[in-house]
């Protein structure tokens, strides 16, 4: 199995990334450089957290058109698996890889924390080493994380089960996002993108007690053998 | 020709706006009690070089628009279009 990293300007996230697929779980992981314009074959591309490009404008607004972009847009279409972090998650959202947008946090503060979460669904690519309804916790730390999607679309995520990860209640929710959702993935389930940040939570030494964030990337490696016996079938 | 273009962007009425309701909870407090709703937006300013005429300054503008300068999932755009004179 092989990664790659995508790597913005402003992007400070990556290299935790890195050091999870590449120190903890003993992946082959390449850094990918905004500017290069090809994808190399990967199971897995991460659009790390961070401030691309400061947040101007609006968070993920003009990391969208960042040459690697276009190719990543691409391997998604084709079924290729693409996990968002943060500023990640705000990327998939302007690149409409992912429906909705994000707002300003409910209170106009930068929450950095840990928060408890809920496992909504378990059946993807991102979330089938938890169990459903499972509480989990990861850190948020972001100033635009107030999810929103119009009430259809909203509908429609919920038909399509796509709501991975919720905010257990309101008391948990960090921002105001609608419904307390932290993350959720596209129709086919390969794209996902989500808030809280896993890479931060996945090693007891970083996290004492709160390695939640591990198995978020067990599961897709447990997804990425399934597609390759499937292939080999 | 060249064009002035004034651009402003802000959340679609119907979508709470955190930065718009922390302004009127300050206006309140300075006593401006009839302040109905407050939506905070983005103000751009940009030239546009050599284009020959209004309507073709019109198009990129909107695209402009659409595609970076204001989500269309959440927000609203307006702009006035002007021509430089030298």
């Amino acid at each position: 199995m092989k990664a790659g990293v995508v790597t913005f300007p402003g992007s400070n996230c990556d290299q935790d990334v890195y050091n999870v697929l590449n120190n903890i779980f003993d992946l082959e992981t390449d850094m990918i450089w905004h500017k290069d314009k090809k994808l190399n074959h990967y199971d897995l591309v991460v659009l790390p957290g961070g401030f691309s490009y400061g947040d101007y404008l609006r968070s993920g607004a003009i990391a969208r058109f960042s040459n690697i972009m276009e190719s990543v847009i691409d391997y998604a279409n084709q079924g290729g698996l693409v996990l968002g972090i943060c500023n990640g998650f705000q990327i998939l959202l302007e690149s409409d890889l992912l429906p909705g947008a994000m707002k300003v946090n409910d209170n106009l503060k930068f929450v950095c924390k840990n928060v408890q979460l809920k496992v909504t669904n378990n059946n993807s690519p991102f979330t089938n080493q938890y169990n459903k309804e499972e509480i989990i916790e990861m850190p948020v730390a972001h100033g635009e994380g107030n999810y929103y999607i119009d009430p259809k679309r909203l509908k429609n995520l919920k038909i399509n089960e796509q709501i991975l990860l919720k905010y257990k209640n309101n008391e948990e929710n960090p921002n105001g996002s609608i419904e307390n959702i932290a993350g959720i993935c596209n129709k086919e389930k390969n794209v996902f993108g989500l808030m809280p940040h896993p890479e931060r939570c996945s090693e007891e030494i970083i996290s004492p007690g709160a390695s939640d964030g591990y198995r978020m990337f067990s599961s897709i490696i447990e997804e990425v053998k399934v597609r390759g016996e499937k292939l080999v079938r | 020709m060249d064009w002035e273009v004034k651009i402003e962007t802000k959340l679609k009425d119907g979508i709470l706006d955190p930065q718009g309701k922390a302004v009127k909870t300050g206006l309140k407090q300075l006593g401006y009690d009839n302040v109905g709703s407050v939506y905070v937006g983005k103000y751009l300013e940009l030239i546009l070089d050599d284009i020959p005429n209004q309507a073709k300054a019109e198009d990129m503008v909107i695209d402009m628009c659409e595609k970076l300068l204001a989500n269309p999932v959440i927000e609203d755009y307006k702009y006035e279009l002007t021509k430089v004179e030298r």
